[in-house]
Parts: C-alpha cells; sequence; structure tokens
C-alpha cells in the first residue's frame, strides 16, 4: 500500500491554515497527490482536466445570477426587510425560529441564495434580533450583541444545511447520485433527497431548542437584575 | 430537444460576457479568469467525447486551464462594483412593486418542479422536449431564462441589465465560486491516487471489519473529520465512500445505498459548522458582522453540531442495515 499520497491531504490542511488562497492550495493537493501515486504529468493533467470539467453542473447556480440581482436592483431586499418589519407580535425566539424554519423550507426548494450572511442576516435577522433581545433583558451590552449576531449567523448555516439537502437539483443528491453511478448502483434523486428528511427535522428540533434555551437564559438574567435592584 | 449541455453553454456565455465586461473596465486578471473559466465550459463536451474517444489532448489542455486558474485565482482581489442604483431608488421600487418581487425569484424553483416532476411527458410532435439525463438541472437552467425573463417585465428593466446585474454578483464572488468545481475533482484525483484505499487501509488495521456499527462509526466520524480538514463535505464525500462505505458497509454489511449516501453526507454537514476551512459560511459571516472573535460563529454552533451529528448516527445505524 502506498500511503505518500496522503501527503495530498496534508497540503490541504497546511495551506488553510497558513490561510493561503483556497484555489491554488486545491489544485496543489490534486497535484501532489497525482505525482506521489505514480500518475505521469500529462496522465495527471487529463485527469485534472476531465474530472474538472465532469462537474461543470456544480456551478449551475450563476445561471441564478442575472435573474436575482435584477430583482435586487428593483428592491427585492428592501421589500422584505419592511415586510418582516410590519410584522408584530415577535419575540426573539420566534423571530429566530421562524427564520429557521423559513430558510429550511427555501432550501428544501433549492433557494439557497435567497436568504444568507449578506442578504438577510446582517441587514434584517441581527437587527430585529437585538431589537427583540433589548425588550427582554435592558442592560444587553457589546458582548452580548456579538453572541446574538453569532446565534443568528448559526441559525442561518443550519437551516441552510439541513435544507438543501433535501433539494432534487443541488449539488449534494447530484453528487451521492453520480458517485453511486459511477460505481454502478443507479439511484432516482429523489431517493436520496429523501433520507435527508429525518436529519433536517431533528436538525431544526435542536437549534429551536437551543434558541429557546439562549432566550430563556436572557430572561434569567433580567430577573436575576430585577431582583438584585429590588433588594 | 433541451439538453444539460445547452445549460453548460448558457454558463459559458455568461462567463465569457462577464470577462468580456471585465476586459472593457481592464480589470485583467478578472477577464483572464473568466474567460478561461468559460472556455472550459464550452469546450466540456468537445473534451468529454474526444476523451472517450481515446484522445487525451483535450482534456490535457483543460488541466492546464484549471492550473492557469489556479494560478490567476490569487490576483482576484475582492472588488465592490458600485451599486449600480441608490437606496432611495430601490425603496421606491419596493414600495411600488412590492409582493410582485417574490414571483420572478419564486419562479425558479417553480419551474425547477414542474420540469423534474412533468417533462418526461412533453413532446413536439414525436419529439421529447427534454432529454432524460440531468432533466432536473435543464429545468433548473430554463426556470432562470423564465425567472429573468419575468424580473425584467415585473420591473420593467431590459434583460441585458440583469445579465449585467449577475456579472456584478459574480465579480463579488469570485474564485470562491469555483471551489466546489475544484474539490469535486480533487476528490476524483484523491480517488485515483489511492487515497480512499490508503485511508481504508489504515481503518481497517485499527477496525475489526467484521463489525457492522464499528465500521459505520468509523465511517460517519471519518465524514466529519474528513469535512473539517478539507471544510468541504463533497470532497470528504467521494474517499470516504470509496475507502469504507462501498467497500464494507454496502457490499459486506449489505448497508442501503441512498440512506448511507444521504445521511453520510449529513454528518459531512455537521464538520463543515465546524471547521475554519468552510470560510464561507463561518469566517466570512464573523467578518461581516463584525465579531471580534473570528470564531464566534463556530463556537455559536458547535453545540447544535454536535447534538445533530448524534441524531443523525442513530438514525443512519437503526435504519441503514434493514
Amino acid at each position: 500500500m502506498n500511503y505518500w499520497p496522503l501527503l495530498g491531504v496534508a497540503v490541504i490542511v497546511v495551506g488553510f491554515a497558513l490561510r493561503f488562497n483556497a484555489v491554488p492550495v486545491v489544485v496543489t493537493a490534486a497535484i501532489v497527490s497525482g505525482l506521489l501515486a505514480g500518475l505521469s504529468v500529462p496522465d495527471l493533467l487529463a485527469l485534472l482536466g476531465k474530472s474538472f470539467v465532469s462537474a461543470r453542473m456544480l456551478l449551475l447556480f450563476v445561471l441564478t445570477l442575472p435573474a436575482i440581482g435584477l430583482l435586487e436592483r428593483a428592491g427585492l431586499r428592501e421589500h422584505a426587510q419592511r415586510w418582516m418589519a410590519r410584522l408584530q407580535n415577535m419575540t426573539l425566539a420566534r423571530l429566530l425560529i421562524g427564520y429557521l424554519l423559513l430558510r429550511q423550507l427555501l432550501a428544501t426548494v433549492g433557494l439557497t441564495g435567497v436568504a444568507g450572511p449578506a442578504q438577510t442576516v446582517r441587514p434584517l435577522l441581527a437587527p430585529m434580533g437585538e431589537a427583540a433581545a433589548e425588550k427582554i433583558l435592558p442592560g444587553f451590552d457589546e458582548a452580548d450583541r456579538e453572541e446574538l449576531r453569532a446565534v443568528a449567523s448559526a441559525t442561518d448555516n443550519i437551516g441552510r444545511f439541513f435544507g438543501e439537502d433535501v433539494f432534487i437539483a443541488l449539488g449534494a443528491v447530484l453528487l451521492i447520485q453520480g458517485f453511486y453511478s459511477q460505481h454502478g448502483i443507479e439511484l432516482s434523486p429523489l431517493a436520496i433527497a429523501l433520507w435527508a428528511l429525518p436529519t433536517a427535522i431533528a436538525a431544526f428540533a435542536i437549534q429551536s431548542v437551543r434558541i429557546w434555551l439562549y432566550q430563556r437564559r436572557l430572561q434569567r438574567r433580567a430577573t436575576a437584575l430585577r431582583n438584585g435592584q429590588g433588594n | 430537444m433541451l439538453r444539460i449541455e445547452h445549460a453548460y453553454w448558457l454558463i459559458a456565455a455568461f462567463l465569457l460576457y462577464s470577462g468580456w465586461r471585465n476586459l472593457r473596465d481592464w480589470h485583467l486578471w478578472h477577464a483572464a479568469f473568466w474567460i478561461v473559466l468559460g472556455l472550459l465550459f464550452g469546450a466540456g463536451d468537445f473534451i468529454l467525447a474526444q476523451s472517450t474517444a481515446g484522445h487525451a489532448l483535450p482534456a490535457q489542455v483543460a488541466g492546464a486551464g484549471v492550473i492557469a486558474l489556479a494560478l490567476l485565482a490569487p490576483q482576484l482581489k475582492r472588488m465592490a462594483h458600485p451599486e449600480s442604483s441608490s437606496a432611495e431608488q430601490r425603496l421606491q421600487s419596493a414600495i411600488r412593486l412590492g409582493h410582485m418581487l417574490f414571483v420572478p425569484a419564486l419562479l425558479i424553483p417553480l419551474v425547477t418542479l414542474l420540469v423534474a416532476l412533468f417533462g418526461a411527458y412533453l413532446a413536439i410532435g414525436r419529439h421529447a422536449l427534454f432529454a432524460t439525463p440531468q432533466m432536473t438541472l435543464t429545468g433548473l437552467a430554463l426556470a432562470c431564462v423564465v425567472a429573468l425573463f419575468a424580473a425584467s417585465v415585473v420591473a420593467r428593466t431590459p434583460m441585458h441589465e440583469g445579465v449585467a446585474e449577475g456579472r456584478r454578483l459574480l465579480d463579488a464572488i469570485g474564485w470562491a465560486a469555483l471551489l466546489p468545481l475544484l474539490l469535486a475533482a480533487l476528490g476524483q484525483v484523491f480517488t485515483q491516487s489511492g487515497v480512499g484505499a490508503a485511508i481504508a487501509a489504515i481503518a481497517t488495521d485499527f477496525l475489526p471489519t467484521g463489525n457492522a456499527t464499528a465500521a459505520l462509526l468509523a465511517f460517519a466520524l471519518g465524514m466529519v473529520l474528513f469535512t473539517v480538514i478539507m471544510g468541504n463535505a463533497f470532497a470528504a464525500f467521494p474517499v470516504m465512500m470509496a475507502g469504507i462505505g462501498l467497500p464494507l458497509l454496502i457490499r459486506q454489511h449489505g448497508a442501503h445505498p441512498a440512506i448511507l449516501g444521504s445521511m453520510g453526507m449529513l454528518c459531512g454537514y455537521c464538520g463543515t459548522l465546524l471547521t475554519p476551512m468552510a470560510a464561507d459560511f463561518n469566517l466570512v459571516p464573523a467578518a461581516l458582522l463584525e465579531l471580534r472573535n473570528p470564531y464566534g460563529v463556530i463556537r455559536a454552533q458547535a453545540w447544535s453540531a454536535l447534538w445533530i451529528f448524534i441524531c443523525t448516527f442513530l438514525l443512519m445505524w437503526m435504519l441503514v442495515f434493514h
């Protein structure tokens, strides 16, 4: 057994740890592994080119950019913001859990690009969450704000990750299907996507409970603060 | 007949357009990057066909193109094009158009879904409208064109301005758009170089291969660890599948392929929540939200990741061997 190709993995670890640009790091890792496995340079080039071209479907999302770009220019984000701001009776937990549900459902139908850290978390979710948290705990300081923004971003990630695997036309399901068909096992994308549902539900429940615990922690601090002042 | 190749040609056209616009703006590195990528996309079918026919030269040229992209990527400085409309204009437009703005955005998943469900039955005369392979993705590409058309009707803006907006977003994403493809290619190279086999050999040295549960645990933890190292579950998946999943769990212990693939990938996603290598999801948002601790987002989601992993593993363990 030739263990030298594992050095390609080491290239990835070192390259990322030193914060190099990811693109040359990944290509270097491929070259290192290939050469150490004894591939000739022409064979390695052909393998690299062929595998890259075979993965073209993973760039399909760029075709959404013109339509989304045009809608954003026409005020899509502004409208979503105004719409969210009109919704009354929003507590912190309802806001974050509602966002989690929406993000997960959107990802489930393939709309991962509609929301995200830049599109929704920074302009919408974080400021609304801070306003909701201030209602619970008056002395909400800068460190608390940072924690809240981190929780909002984590919620966004979890909603996206454990929704997108259910959508049949996104990378993950197609990668799984592609791998199996290369090895002679034919599966339909739907059969793979369906088995992501149990984890999607579990992820929603877990993150919701953690959001609720976070809100309860703020409420307890507020109660302790009030009792302290009362004495 | 619409085929997935038409979608790739559309992407190629969009990439070449972006390259041309950057050339006109004298952003030479961006121009070169998108043009090389556009050529790879446009020539993709030819490369694969020649490769199947036994002519390696086009694939070798493509490999050189990938290396050229790797050399160009560090030159791409993140550049924010100025917004093409003011905040005031967008607000006025948002007030005027209201919920109509959601319609074109929702057309993308809707048309994709319709093609996925009914595309096989559509025909003009005796010619099927959609080719069977990759019909869903062909539908997605068609949906994007339909949505662009609808957006231009709703916003009363010509479609070519949408393409220009798309190029603005593409430049903002930059080389990060390429990472999924490169990591998929890296996975292929790793598989060919025997990285998966080496990992499997190490794993089998330590594992009682006769024990299905131990092998499953090694597979699930391997997905997490490899994803943490690579920053992407897509790169971990082919390696762990070739190393443990396929030879041990499926061939030897009769694991259900769809469950193993789907839930194994989700174990990898738990790793994505834990790693700074997944910069797009963990480090960039921390910077965007002005957190002093760059690992603040990872810290906020670490416990969720652990619990989701435990749940997924238990579900997989209960379901996969039946």
